[in-house]
């Protein structure tokens, strides 16, 4: 069994945007302060703390989930990624984030990188969502700048246009 | 804000878990998903000083069917649930409610049991424990028992476990609603807490069972039986209604919430009674 105790420090190690990194956390440590504070990837942002703005969504194995309702040491061999992953490079975004920027799905960008957390967890699974669907899983989210209606056109864009390169490079686009 | 400091135990078996709830019991909490232990930790709501990380234990990540009980271990995450390929069939109330626990962001890790042990008077998934009338599996050191929704479930955020047991799995009855089932939520938004939420399924025999969340500390259920005519059915369900009496808080009015049980509940009993006849 694992016991770390009160102020005791522990060494935490885990996969981020592919490679590997390490910090020091006690346990009421939040993933998002590690992220933040002891990493330096600000990328992931903190609002309501307690799981209802979604500002602060990363992928978990694969997985959106809140990154304010778990702790830094339960992140422990897994695999994180955040939003500092997901273009290839500095002028190089990836489909979400062309479509965000084309139908100016953000403004002040405090909530964009759970959003695109989100959406490139729920589009991998779900390749060909209705309107309905994607505003569901953007009900997990709260914008205060842009309204929803250019976040809807964008993503619908970009899962429109995956399903495109998925079928041309011969993959089914189900 | 942040959790108050704490002790953090990762077991690495139930028996380990367990040893750690009874050297620890009422100072200790126990974290599966967090969906809602993590939030009441950072508003400082609780202050445990030991916690107990049951999340990787692979023991507890099981979906199951027992005999004719379908058996979800206390590691199973909401969006797993979702994801078990005979959800429909052996589940259909199920199916049917659980998208609407919560969030597809926080559905990816909450678990089934951990919305259940959280015991949130407006949640789904009370709700379906005590509609479809499951039980709640308990072990501690000195063994297991199993309590009905009722025994578990004994007020607002209050449950029957002792502090020394760990719910390691909720079993639901397979096939209730094979022949009928409806759920309907009303919120501010879709995935905030229910003001109101109802289910029904059809309990054999033309009856249809209707249970009610939201209203008052725990979910309540009531039998509809098939001699009641439609507009019997609106009759007692305003006695219901009435009866439940409600609360006030800041999302709505007790009286806004018996008006939503009037208006839902006759519904949902229709539908039960059209798919099963
Ligand atoms: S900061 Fe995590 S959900 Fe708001
Ligand atoms: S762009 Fe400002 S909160 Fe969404």
């Amino acid at each position: 069994m694992l016991r770390v105790n009160t102020n005791e420090k522990v060494t935490v190690t885990f996969e981020l945007n592919g490679r590997t990194v390490r910090g020091e956390a006690t346990p009421r440590m939040l993933l998002t302060d590690f992220l933040r504070g002891e990493l330096g990837q600000t990328g992931t942002h903190v609002g309501c703390e307690h799981g209802v703005c979604g500002c602060c969504t990363v992928r978990i194995d694969g997985v959106a989930a809140r990154s304010c309702l778990m702790l830094a040491v339960q992140a422990e061999g897994r695999r994180i990624d955040t939003v500092e992953g997901l273009a290839a490079s500095k002028d190089a975004l990836n489909a979400l984030q062309r479509a965000f920027r084309k139908h100016h799905a953000l403004q002040c960008g405090f909530c964009t990188a759970g959003i695109l957390m989100s959406f490139s967890d729920y589009l991998s699974r779900n390749p060909n969502p209705d309107e309905d669907e994607v505003r569901d899983v953007l009900g997990g989210h709260i914008c205060r700048c842009t309204g929803y209606a250019g976040l809807m056109k964008a993503i619908m864009e970009a899962a429109a246009e995956l399903r495109g390169a998925r079928t041309s490079k011969g993959a089914p686009a189900q | 804000m942040k959790p108050a400091p704490f002790t953090y135990l990762r077991p690495d078996s139930v028996g380990e878990a367990v040893a750690a709830l009874s050297a620890h019991g009422g100072d200790a909490r126990v974290l599966a998903g967090g969906q809602s232990l993590m939030a009441m930790l950072n508003l400082r709501l609780v202050e445990p000083s030991v916690l107990v990380d049951i999340s990787r234990l692979e023991e507890l990540r099981t979906i199951r069917l027992e005999g004719n009980m379908i058996e979800v271990g206390a590691a199973v995450t909401q969006a797993e649930l979702l994801a078990w390929p005979e959800l429909d069939e052996q589940a259909p109330f199920i199916a049917r409610a659980l998208p609407w626990v919560g969030h597809f962001q926080t559905r990816n890790r909450g678990t089934v049991c951990g919305s259940i042990a959280h015991a949130d008077p407006s949640s789904e998934l009370p709700l379906s424990l005590t509609l479809l009338g499951g039980e709640v599996v308990l072990r501690s050191a000195s063994g297991e028992r199993r309590l009905t929704a009722a025994q578990f479930q004994t007020g607002m955020l209050q449950t029957g476990r002792r502090a020394d047991e760990l719910i390691t799995a909720v079993r639901f009855p397979a096939g209730v609603g094979a022949n009928g089932a409806a759920f309907r939520e009303v919120a501010r938004r879709h995935g905030d807490f229910a003001i109101v939420s109802v289910g029904a399924v059809a309990s054999g025999g033309g009856s249809v069972r209707i249970g009610v969340g939201g209203v008052t500390d725990t979910p309540r259920c009531i039998e509809i039986g098939a001699e009641l005519s439609s507009v019997d059915v609106v009759e007692r369900i305003g006695h219901l209604a009435w009866e439940l009496g409600g609360y006030d808080d800041v999302h709505a009015s007790a009286r806004y919430r018996r008006d939503l049980v009037r208006r839902i509940a006759p519904k949902l009993i229709g539908e039960v009674r059209a798919c099963s006849a």
